[in-house]
């Protein structure tokens, strides 16, 4: 049963709602509910973060190494030196996201328009 | 014009709570949160996402579905992914509980701070709806200045002000996608790893958590070459595992 299964035009919707909207909000649901039962210094709760946390990584890791769409043409060494660029600001210079933000994304498409690595559409 | 709104009420005590538009006041600074800088870096990862969503071939009611119902950015890019790589309802649904999950802490870690014993639990769950990264680091940070009982009504404001504005942001995206130049395609698509790398960062309560970043990003590529379906499963699980277990390691070796 995958997204493409079935023909009926609700098919996409139920898939979006039982396999994405489902598994998101039972997690913030099950938080309403254990906010008065579980102390926030458990060591459950610990390990819920870092499962949590390393599976972001892996996403954010996944945007960088193996880009879909517009990305998907441009060099690999560029996109890693645009993120640890990024990172390296963020941390120095005062932990504001929008300066990391502005750091990478000013070496990604500098590099983009100066090896020409984009198709001109 | 201050002036003139401070005298004008007809009740000599402006600032109680009885007075009904004193709680549109606060739904309203919270609402005024879309201008934010992390709100706007937000907005560009949403059109971002819109792209790719296009790019993958999904409609737009489709995409708006998923950005209302889901809301979190991560779990979308998850679900698309599963998606893409043909992964089966169930399949696809465990990738993106297991992205969901930080959810729960995040939500057990904020609600003590808006609850007060007046408030419905209804009112709990639809805030619970809008927690995700920006939201709950803003949250976190403005609370401070908050009276508390005030707390929930600014959170739904901006909560629900976020997630209906980056809603109509992804429509407007898809209609001028086509019009968008490459290159300013490819940086608005990379605003969400970097977006989320440093709020990640800034939001993690302890140590573990930047083990665990730096086990997830290193292990992604290892993970992705053994089993592409499940890259972000494996990844996570096995971090999560090594971070928890480095954080006890370094307590014990400290005595």
């Amino acid at each position: 049963m995958t997204f493409d299964s079935y023909s009926a035009w609700y098919w996409p919707y139920l898939f979006i709602l039982l396999a994405g909207w489902l598994p998101t909000d039972i997690w913030r649901f099950l938080g309403v509910y254990l906010a008065g039962h579980v102390k926030e210094e458990s060591n459950l709760l610990v390990f819920a973060r870092t499962l949590a946390t390393s599976l972001v990584a892996a996403v954010i890791a996944k945007l960088v190494l193996y880009p879909e769409g517009a990305l998907a043409g441009s060099p690999l060494a560029l996109r890693l030196g645009a993120i640890a660029l990024g990172f390296a600001v963020y941390i120095t210079m005062g932990r504001k996201v929008y300066r990391g933000v502005i750091a990478g994304e000013a070496l990604l498409i500098g590099g983009l328009w100066w090896t020409h690595s984009l198709p001109v559409s | 014009m201050q002036q003139l709104k401070r005298f004008s009420g007809p009740l000599p005590m402006p600032q109680s709570p009885q007075i009904p538009s004193d709680g549109w006041r606060w739904f309203g600074r919270g609402l005024a949160r879309i201008g934010s800088i992390p709100s706007i870096i937000l907005m560009f990862a949403f059109i971002g996402f819109a792209g790719l969503a296009r790019d993958s071939g999904f409609t737009l009611p489709e995409t708006m579905v998923m950005v209302l119902t889901i809301w979190a950015l991560p779990a979308n890019v998850v679900l698309i992914g599963a998606i893409l790589s043909k992964a089966s309802i169930v399949t696809a649904a465990i990738s993106v509980a297991l992205s969901s999950i930080r959810l729960m802490p995040m939500v057990v870690a904020i609600m003590p701070e808006m609850r007060t014993e007046k408030t419905r639990k209804i009112t709990l769950y639809l805030a619970a709806h809008f927690v995700a990264i920006t939201a709950w680091v803003m949250a976190l940070e403005q609370f401070r200045t908050i009276p508390k009982e005030k707390r929930i009504i600014f959170f739904l404001g901006m909560g629900s002000g976020f997630l209906v504005a980056n809603v109509l942001l992804v429509a407007l995206a898809f209609a001028i996608a086509d019009d968008l130049p490459p290159l300013m395609a490819a940086g608005l698509i990379f605003v969400t790893p970097l977006y989320f790398l440093f709020s990640l960062w800034g939001s993690a309560r302890e140590k573990q958590s930047h083990y665990a970043m730096g086990y997830g990003l290193a292990l992604t590529p290892f993970f992705h070459w053994l089993a592409p379906q499940s890259d972000i499963l494996l990844t996570g699980v096995a971090g999560g595992l090594l971070a928890y277990g480095t954080g006890e390691l370094v307590r014990w070796r400290r005595g």
